[in-house]
């Protein structure tokens, strides 16, 4: 049995395809981080810590004629979104009941995709991450009300990373806000802004909950690595007579290998 | 009742792992009987239990890729080693060096879930539809 202890919950084996197709396809278009950025793992629960390759001196040689340092390494975030479930809604569903309320199970995988996209993007300074956005070395570029000018500044950036000697392709992640705004815009003559854009990046534009405006990211690869322990996985907690506990959980870390292979674009 | 199929204490085995062996099982009993089928065929000369015998042996070709497609379905490294080789044309041992190569070098960049994992297997999305 593993640490995710399902086979505690009362819940059936069909109840748990339920839930487990529920999850994937509520997690998966909000996990934008995955679509742009180099995927490690998964390494399993064990895994507690990525590598950095380096040392650090310490404070007190350990004693006469001794030489000691100390590995770096980047601890892995432990990321849970718990929810509750309705034990009657579970039966309801081994009956065949096709409206099941699994409202509570999309709002965890939402929170939880939200939380991996900022690690990812913004960073987490609590758990040591840094995110692309905050590692990268260009200027930021302000994308501005005027979605016709949205082209010009998302070409601008990809010069920014040419001139960098950071070749293509590129991908873009686009907040929701910017993500409606290039939408439901078209330019002069109709022709839809998205699809200019897509012209321009030359690699996929993504709809990314929880990154504030844009971010134009290499897609080369060896850029930026999501070291996964555990992958989403759904587990359990505990029950009563009318609910059972249960939660969304992944273990990661992020790190930006290439500090000048994005470009943050700012509303 | 016997529980041969299960090579682990069967009471630590996750629910779907235990279907999976039961299933595994029953493929190699369906492949026995195919086995079993083809002997008793070459030496039958009764035309009538001939017939019988025969129409059997559909039964179990039928069961097996049943069996097959259920177990292809539940392990995804498995299913995509298998579209390299099986009903292709060609050398099978070429084949089967090529397939198992690419599906499991796949599968690493993917973030293919570690086997007995009941985590939702997504992994990289890297090439999915933003």
């Amino acid at each position: 049995m593993s640490h995710l202890l399902r086979e505690h919950a009362p819940i059936t084996d069909a109840g748990w395809q339920l839930l487990d197709a529920e999850a994937r396809g509520r997690l998966t278009p909000g996990l934008a981080a995955r679509k742009l950025v180099d995927f490690s793992g998964p390494h399993g629960w064990e895994h507690s810590a990525t590598n950095l390759g380096r040392v650090r001196a310490l404070a007190e040689e350990p004693g006469e004629g001794l030489v000691a340092a100390q590995r770096e390494v980047l601890a892995l975030l432990e990321l849970r979104a718990p929810f509750s479930l309705a034990r009657g809604e579970l039966r309801d569903a081994d009956r065949g009941a096709q409206d099941i309320d699994l409202d509570a199970l999309d709002r965890a995988a939402r929170r939880i995709a939200i939380a991996e996209n900022r690690a990812v993007f913004h960073g987490l300074k609590a758990a040591g991450m840094s995110g692309i956005t905050e590692a990268a070395t260009h200027d930021p570029i302000a994308l501005g009300e005027d979605c016709e000018r949205y082209p010009r500044h998302v070409a601008h950036a990809l010069q920014m990373l040419l001139h960098a000697g950071v070749e293509g392709p590129y991908g873009l992640a686009l907040g929701p806000e910017a993500y409606t705004r290039v939408l439901e815009a078209s330019e002069h003559g109709g022709y839809p802004l998205l699809d200019h854009l897509r012209e321009i990046v030359g690699g996929p534009l993504v709809w990314a909950p929880g990154v504030r405006g844009a971010v134009l990211v290499s897609q080369r690869g060896g850029d930026f690595v999501l070291d996964v322990g555990e992958d989403l996985s759904i587990g359990y907690e505990r029950h009563d007579a009318d609910a059972v506990e249960l939660y969304i959980e992944e273990s990661f870390s992020f790190r930006v290998l290439t500090h000048d292979a994005a470009v943050a674009l700012t509303l | 009742m016997g529980f041969d199929q299960y090579h682990e204490p069967p009471e630590e085995l996750p629910q779907q792992t235990r279907t999976f062996a039961r299933l595994c099982a029953s493929l190699t009993e369906e492949a026995e009987a195919i086995g079993w089928y083809e002997q008793r065929l070459a030496l039958e000369s009764d035309r009538d239990a001939s017939a019988i015998m025969r129409d059997a042996l559909g039964e179990e070709f039928k069961h097996f890729c049943m069996d097959l497609e259920f177990l292809l379905r539940r392990s995804p490294l498995w299913r995509e080693i298998a579209r390299g080789i099986l009903l292709q044309e060609g050398d099978i041992v070429e084949h089967g060096e090529r397939s198992e190569e690419q599906a499991v070098e796949g599968a690493a960049a993917q973030g293919a879930p570690l086997t007995g994992s009941s985590s939702l297997g997504i992994g990289s999305l890297r090439g999915a539809t933003p």
